[in-house]
């Protein structure tokens, strides 16, 4: 039952067909309005439209925007246009595992899905029914919950704990402090002399600038961004974890998230998406691989390459949530560290296993990381985790 | 009417070779009167887009330079507050009443323009060219919306200035932070990536004609697998020409047969110590020979 969107065919006149299109771009996670329908009609009207290719690159530059979008725009114009039929492939009616979604999925998701609940007052049933309509988000992606990884892990946590585990996850992010903005606004009693206003309000006073005022530069929030080790040997904190970090993007919305295991997946939107089911859905996409082996380097290197560039920056805390074991050499942990801290960012590393008696950073990736660190912290249970808060104000 | 095509041939006869992505966008943003959002990494042209256009249509250029914490009395306008103060002052003592001094000091002959209200205010429509927008906060941003928007500027005390001509606005990012969705949605989008051989090569042909296309073609080849490289800053278009200017100065007419002058110009291509370190004088000569 893939390929639903709708049929091209069966609509009438150039203007039809458009909205047509502008309606598939939107189903595919494109964030078009009304406006751009009339601009993109008008973009035809302007080139020769008997073309396709020109047709393609108008409509690209229309609709796109950004270098990701631009990317997947053309098969998405293909599907539409040649009636290709690659159109989003949707969960369907008939997957059972979304039918039974407690037995069947993998217990991060089930996790991720209680740490969800936990944070919104929704019941979750109503939403069962219909989910097979609103399940899915309509990205370009296959979901094949059925060949999700599974793994054995028990129930850790009650629903209180991971609630606790969110509140110090808000509390830290508060506690991440603000660095002061550029940017100078008005203020009551300190700064620089705000020329404009004085001037402005000494003309009340005969040109005798009896009134000073001035401007500061208020604070501004640093964003947080966390990376999640899921691999095998991080298993049994992936949970709490997971809840710790759906805490922190709950509390800033600047805040990024991120999981990795032999691949890097980006989760922020899975986490703040209000529709649990939904929220389920795309992390199970997500989970594919985890319990794997881990690339830590390799990882990095990818978050260097591409989310860093936009989202990292000198006002960044990069929080490390990982055990240090790590398939790549730690040369490239090293370096890729490095290149990181050049962006200017703090870079924390929690480690559960630091809360171990006798423990010492000899796993050579962990012990490549060091010299890197603003700060290197235990973090093995929720109280670790809340004396956090008075080491992060600090750095 | 003027095609993208022609303007594309247009933009090659002014000495930029765009493709047919970065043409069409631009051919768009021109007759839609839509703001042109470039984005793509450092020294790929986005920039030259700008000074390519102003050229050929006869336009003025007017460049706002980004940066973190720029704002309005930058960007837009400004009074000129110390010749205010004094005009306040000599006024006391020549006995003018308050309301003509403020119908003075708040006139244009007081007021400092900045590029966005510059850029509404010339009779002949100017290209108003916003350079790498990501530096700047969210609230300038937001600020940019309204403008771009409509077309106005308005001014508190002298009231609102109506855009004479429609600037042709270009801006450009290289993703120093993500741009916001409302940001994106009103401009027309075009990526721009490095080129590939044939358009690096018209490019060269175009800004350096003496060239011989032997050497070109090395040269093109050589830093084209070296943006393959693994590097940190890979080098863009106005390196490589930066690159054949030096290979050209130093005499060098077959880019294998001198090590040490291509070693020596490596300085135009690659920026940071550790891309240097990367690009040793062996692989640099396995690269020139590949790209024989």
């Amino acid at each position: 039952m893939a390929g639903v969107t709708r049929f091209p065919a069966r609509a009438t006149g150039p203007a039809d067909r458009m909205v047509g299109f502008i309606a598939h771009l939107r189903l595919n996670g494109m964030s078009l309005g009304v406006g751009e329908t009339a601009t993109a009609m008008a973009a035809l009207a302007e080139i020769n439209t008997t073309h396709p290719d020109e047709a393609r690159l108008a409509l690209r530059a229309v609709c796109a925007g950004t270098a990701e979008e631009a990317a997947r725009f053309d098969d998405l114009f293909a599907a539409y246009w040649k009636n290709r039929g690659l159109e989003r492939e949707g969960t369907t009616a008939g997957d059972t595992a979304l039918r039974n979604p407690e037995h069947q999925r993998s217990p991060y998701v089930s996790a991720a899905l209680s740490a969800l609940r936990a944070g919104s007052s929704e019941q979750p049933d109503p939403e069962m029914d219909g989910e097979a309509e609103h399940g899915d988000d309509g990205h370009l992606v296959g979901s094949r919950i059925a060949n999700m990884m599974r793994t054995d892990l028990r129930e850790m946590m009650t629903p209180e704990q991971i609630a606790a585990a969110q509140t110090t996850a808000e509390r830290i992010a508060r506690a991440i402090r603000d660095r002061r903005s550029r940017r100078r606004k008005a203020a009551k009693r300190r700064g620089r002399l705000d020329m404009r206003r004085i001037a402005r309000r000494s003309v009340a006073t005969g040109g005798e600038p009896l009134h000073l005022h001035f401007k500061h530069r208020p604070d501004r929030p640093g964003n947080i961004v966390a990376l999640l080790d899921v691999s095998g040997s991080m298993t049994v904190y992936a949970r709490v974890f997971l809840s710790f970090i759906k805490g922190l993007i709950g509390a800033d919305p600047r805040a990024d998230a991120y999981l990795f295991h032999t691949r890097l997946v980006r989760i922020t939107d899975a986490l703040r998406d209000n529709d649990p089911m939904r929220a389920v859905n795309r992390l199970s996409l997500m989970a594919q691989g985890f319990g794997g082996g881990t690339r830590i380097g390799g990882n990095l290197a990818t978050f260097n390459r591409g989310y860093a560039r936009a989202r990292v920056n000198g006002r960044s805390v990069v929080i490390i949530l990982s055990d240090g074991y790590d398939t790549d050499p730690p040369e490239l942990l090293d370096r890729e560290l490095a290149a990181l801290k050049r962006r200017g960012c703090r870079v924390l590393w929690l480690n559960p296993l630091k809360g171990w008696a006798g423990y010492a950073p000899v796993a050579r990736g962990m012990a490549a990381a060091l010299p890197h660190l603003d700060l290197f912290a235990v973090a093995n249970t929720l109280e670790s985790l809340a004396t956090l808060e008075q080491e992060l104000a600090r750095i | 009417m003027t095609t993208w095509r022609t303007l594309r041939d247009d933009l090659a006869g002014a000495g930029y070779v765009a493709g047919d992505d970065l043409a069409m966008a631009l051919h768009l943003a021109l007759t839609l009167e839509r703001p042109l959002l470039l984005e793509g990494a450092a020294g790929v042209g986005k920039t030259e887009v700008a000074k390519t256009l102003a050229a050929l249509k006869g336009a003025r250029l007017i460049r706002l330079q980004c940066y973190e914490g720029l704002d309005a009395a930058q960007a837009i306008y400004e009074w000129n507050y110390q010749r205010q103060l004094l005009a306040i002052r000599a006024a006391g003592e020549s006995g003018e009443t308050g309301r003509d001094v403020e119908a003075r000091i708040f006139s244009e002959e007081y007021l400092l323009e900045r590029p966005l209200l510059e850029a509404i205010q010339q009779d002949k429509p100017p290209v108003l060219l916003i350079d790498e927008i990501d530096r700047a906060d969210e609230e300038f941003e937001a600020y940019l919306l309204e403008i771009l928007s409509d077309f106005t500027v308005s001014i508190p005390e002298m009231g609102t200035v109506h855009a004479r001509t429609r600037p042709h606005v270009i801006l450009t990012a290289n993703g120093t932070r993500d741009l916001s969705d409302a940001l994106r949605r009103r401009c027309i989008y075009s990526h721009v990536d490095y080129p590939d051989r044939e358009t690096e090569l018209a490019i060269l042909a175009a800004r350096h004609p003496g060239l011989e296309s032997r050497l070109a073609g090395q040269i093109v080849g050589f830093v084209q697998a070296l943006r393959r490289e693994n590097l940190e800053k890979s080098p863009g278009v106005a390196e490589t020409l930066d690159f054949a200017a030096a290979i050209a100065g130093l005499g060098v007419a077959d880019l294998t047969e001198d090590p040490a002058a291509l070693q020596a110009s490596l300085v135009t291509l690659l920026k940071t110590q550790a891309d240097r370190a990367a690009v040793p004088a062996e692989v640099a000569q396995r690269l020139a020979g590949k790209a024989a």
